[in-house]
């Protein structure tokens, strides 16, 4: 069984597949940009790409990604290195302060403008509604959607 | 491509995932610690069963109070909080044992395996019972449950009273609540080859944190060098706890000889780690026939908890600002913060002010409306103004105050009068009542009279002219770390990208102190304008004879120095070399020192503070009078800054902080039963949400503060401590009914 995880085939072996999906990630894969906040999916910290979609990988079991597409927020940036525009929005607009939240936050801004590319405002609050910050009082998260928009 | 200039240091770690916080860090042979609590909240423990946890699969050791060879007792102010419970639990966060595993499953596994016996004692939950002569004791060796209790004596309050033509006294409350820091606490502990332990960990203050190692270990304060890894979140709740966790894992990595990371559950971290502390405010205010404010008495009761914490530094602040930003010639406070069985209480964003501001700016709306007049007339006729003396007859003259420019700046960008004129007092044709309201404060910067206030700084130039910049306060995840960066370039002239910030460790800077008390930029900042100027006279000193001008000539700009005599211009490597050429390093030192504060604590008098800020925040809003909902329209803020050093990182002050605050309004409590905490994760946590959140404006007001060397003050809380006071008084002009209590349940 195989499941693609930042574009790279992976070989799943029969026992890892009732592993929990974000220790695997995080533990045997070294893919530490996914967080830990709650376990219990409602923090939005360990939010990951499966089709992309946004979803939390704290409940997931391996065996669930089984023949998807997974994408990290490792996978996001360019092969280059080269920032992807809506990181580089979070930078510029001061969307990041303990960085703690901005993987699933950078992710869940993606899922959204990559099925609506022209969101209001208010349909991106409700995007990040299940990601938690702390920091930001997410205005400038806000912005940093809204402003990369244009390049979906 | 964007308009936005924001930048930080970490920004690309930080939005690729690469950033490497604690729980992210591997080492080979690591083992895993958990901690092990009871089911108890007071008893006494007659026995810490670990025999069958010990022989649990890949249990290593367990620790238990026993094993501890140094002080097992600590605490910043009172050493009364117990790292590992040996005779008694005193609340239900203590820990009676740690498990150190291979794997942190089978650490989580042996947990159930620990069992305690004991003898159960009664509960003491209710602060004004702590209070009575027949309480049971806490701490017995207290001989009283009270841990602080502040006043203020100002003038006579019996005279004031006499002179008032109108007197309320009004009754608040306050909630317990979490920081909620997204990142749990984490530590990872390694024994190093010379015997020293180096400690990583999620944290707010590296110096307490070795404090508390050192402490628990048994050992010198060389023997432990922490550094900080990326903190994800503090808002003042990473300091006790988080040390403590860093010295339980410590101890785990002395006696296993292994590294060790331990790293928390939200359930462990919600339980065990200290809140904001629930208030009881009882208010009783005389103000004249022309709204001035004759006299003020007040009580503010707050629950400590199990252990002392900050508590005593938190209360000060209260009583200090106890009438908000007004002048009072007549004042009795007294600010008491006493033991109960429920978690312990200490530093949180605010410090004691958000509890007092919700009272104090609910009160003077009331007191407005009762003696006539306006809630800007009424604040305009009490405020503080330039050369106006405080309470604790502190004398506002060595700054800008700018309490009513910022208090207008609010009121004419939301449209404040006009808006006041539409609010529903209860009465509208539809389901929404709409309401609009402010609130202002002044808050005292940094530490003030609660301890000594100064910050160091390291500046230290590479031979290719890259320059290493360190000094001693921490980031938290805030962007102090950039904030210092910026701060230097200015001061030399040179590009920002020359720089980089050495992370900090205890073991290469003299400690700078705490980061809280929104002290990280003014204090860190300080110290950096101070290692650039000795830095600065180093090099005209140096180099003045070999350039062939005078020492003034030296003019540090456009990333080198220019010779003002003859306007010869050297580059920044130029000018290194020359100093290596020299045979002297371009090394230097700074120290800032805050100013002089002073308190009488028998009467409570003094200057509190080096330097003040002022701010001013209003909200609009509606109230769904069938649903009983709040929905926030709007809101803006205006806060004086000082000056401005990173403009993208200090909005997200403002935004973070007023957002913080709605929740403290409206949604934030942590429930409690008997002692055991309920609002166990983020399911029965309320924090604020984005799509709880109105689009907000925030309104950066400079000044000039000869104060501070950076010309930069703090804005961390005072963003955080008005929009609650802002949210009721809104509700109240919404509804026509006044809220008391936090967070506000509106009664249909």
């Amino acid at each position: 069984m195989k499941t693609t995880i930042n574009g790279k085939e992976i070989l799943l072996r029969e026992e890892i597949l009732e592993k929990n999906l974000l220790e695997f990630i995080r533990e045997d894969l070294d893919l530490t940009g996914t967080k830990k906040g709650c376990e219990i999916e409602v923090c939005g910290a360990c939010t990951i790409l499966i089709n992309n979609e946004a979803v939390t990988s704290c409940r997931k079991l391996v065996k669930d990604v089984v023949g998807k597409s997974v994408m990290t927020i490792e996978g996001f940036e360019n092969e280059d290195g080269a920032l992807h525009p809506l990181q580089q929005a979070f930078i510029d607009c001061g969307a990041i302060q303990c960085g703690y939240c901005t993987p699933g936050m950078v992710l869940t801004g993606h899922a959204l403008l990559f099925k609506n590319n022209n969101p209001t405002r208010e349909e991106i609050k409700e995007a990040i509604t299940p990601v938690i910050c702390r920091c930001t009082g997410y205005q400038q998260i806000v912005d940093a959607i809204e402003n990369t928009a244009k390049f979906y | 491509m964007s308009e936005r200039k924001g930048w930080r240091n970490d920004g690309y770690a930080k939005v690729t995932g690469r950033s490497r916080y604690a729980d992210d860090m591997k080492f080979h042979n690591m083992l895993h610690a958990v901690p092990v609590y009871s089911d108890h909240v007071h008893a006494y423990i007659i026995k810490i069963d670990v025999s069958k946890a010990e022989q649990s699969e890949g249990v290593i050791r367990v620790i238990t109070y026993k094993d501890v060879p140094g002080e097992n007792r600590f605490g910043q102010i009172h050493k009364d909080y117990y790292m590992f419970a040996e005779d008694r639990i005193r609340g239900n966060g203590d820990v009676v044992a740690l498990i150190v595993a291979k794997t942190r499953e089978e650490a989580i596994e042996a947990i159930g395996k620990v069992t305690v016996e004991v003898e159960q004692l009664p509960l003491l939950l209710d602060p004004e019972e702590a209070l009575k002569s027949d309480s049971i004791l806490i701490h017995e060796e207290k001989k009283t449950n009270i841990v602080t209790h502040h006043k203020v004596r100002r003038g006579s309050v019996e005279e004031g009273f006499k002179n008032s033509d109108i007197i309320l006294e009004r009754e608040y409350k306050t909630q317990l609540i979490e920081h909620s820091y997204m990142e749990p606490e984490s530590s990872v502990c390694i024994p190093r080859h010379d015997g020293v332990m180096e400690v990583f960990g999620s944290m707010q203050h590296p110096f307490s944190t070795r404090r508390f190692v050192a402490t628990l270990l048994g050992k010198e304060l060389s023997e432990v060098e922490v550094k900080g890894t990326p903190t994800g979140g503090g808002f003042g709740g990473k300091d006790d706890t988080a040390a403590i966790v860093c010295a339980r894992t410590a101890l785990a990595a002395m006696l296993t000889k292994h590294p060790v990371k331990m790293t928390y559950k939200r359930e462990w971290s919600i339980k065990e780690s200290y809140k904001r502390h629930p208030y009881k405010l009882n208010y009783k205010m005389g103000l004249d026939k022309s709204g001035k404010i004759k006299a003020v008495e007040c009580r503010f009761l707050a629950d400590a908890g199990n252990y002392t914490s900050v508590t005593p530094w938190v209360l000060w602040r209260s009583t200090v600002q106890c009438c908000g930003p007004y002048k009072v010639d007549n004042v009795k406070c007294d600010a008491l913060g006493v033991h109960t069985n429920n978690i312990f209480t200490g530093a949180m964003r605010g410090f004691g002010s958000p509890q007092v501001n919700f009272a104090i700016e609910s009160l003077i709306e009331e007191a407005a409306e009762m003696v006539g007049l306006s809630p800007m007339e009424i604040r305009k006729r009490n405020m503080v103004m330039q050369g106006d003396e405080t309470i604790t007859g502190q004398i506002l003259e060595n700054h800008t105050v700018n309490l009513s420019n910022v208090f207008e700046k609010v009121q004419t960008e939301i449209g404040f009068e006009e808006k006041l004129k539409k609010c529903s007092h209860g009465k509208s044709d539809t389901d929404e009542l709409y309401g609009i309201g402010i609130a202002i404060s002044y808050r005292g910067m940094s530490l003030g009279a609660e301890g000594k206030d100064y910050c160091s700084a390291i500046i230290n130039a590479q031979p290719d002219g890259s320059v290493l910049l360190e000094a001693g306060v921490h980031e938290n995840g805030q962007g102090l770390e950039s904030a210092m960066l910026l701060i230097l370039a200015e001061q030399l002239g040179i590009k920002k990208e020359r720089i980089r910030y050495q992370c900090s460790s205890t073991s290469t800077i003299p400690d700078g102190g705490t980061t809280v008390a929104s002290r990280g930029t003014i204090m860190g900042g300080g110290a950096i304008t101070k290692a650039a100027d000795n830095f600065k006279k180093l090099i005209a000193e140096t180099l003045f004879e070999t350039l062939d001008c005078t020492k003034e000539d030296f003019v540090f700009e456009n990333d080198g120095v220019s010779i003002s005599a003859t306007g010869t211009f050297y580059t920044f490597e130029e000018i290194i070399q020359m100093m290596f050429s020299n045979k002297t390093y371009p090394y230097a030192f700074g120290l800032f020192q805050g100013p002089e504060v002073s308190w009488d604590e028998e009467v409570g008098k003094g200057n509190a503070y080096f330097t003040w800020v002022y701010g001013c925040q209003a909200v609009e809003l509606t109230v769904d009078k069938v649903k009983g909902k709040v929905k926030l329209l709007n809101a803006v803020a205006a806060h004086d800054v000082g000056k401005a050093i990173n403009e993208e990182m200090l909005l997200g002050q403002f935004y973070g902080g007023m957002v913080m605050g709605m929740g403290y309004a409206l949604r934030e409590e942590v429930k409690t039963k008997d002692g055991k905490v309920r609002s166990t994760n983020f399911h029965k946590y309320h924090l604020t949400r984005a799509k709880d959140v109105p689009d907000m404006k925030a309104i950066i007001v400079e000044s000039v503060d000869p104060l501070s060397p950076s010309g930069a003050k703090g804005v961390g809380e005072p963003t955080n401590e008005i929009m609650a006071p802002a949210i009721a008084n809104a509700i109240y002009n919404a509804t026509g009914k006044r809220y008391y209590k936090l967070p506000i349940k509106i009664e249909l």
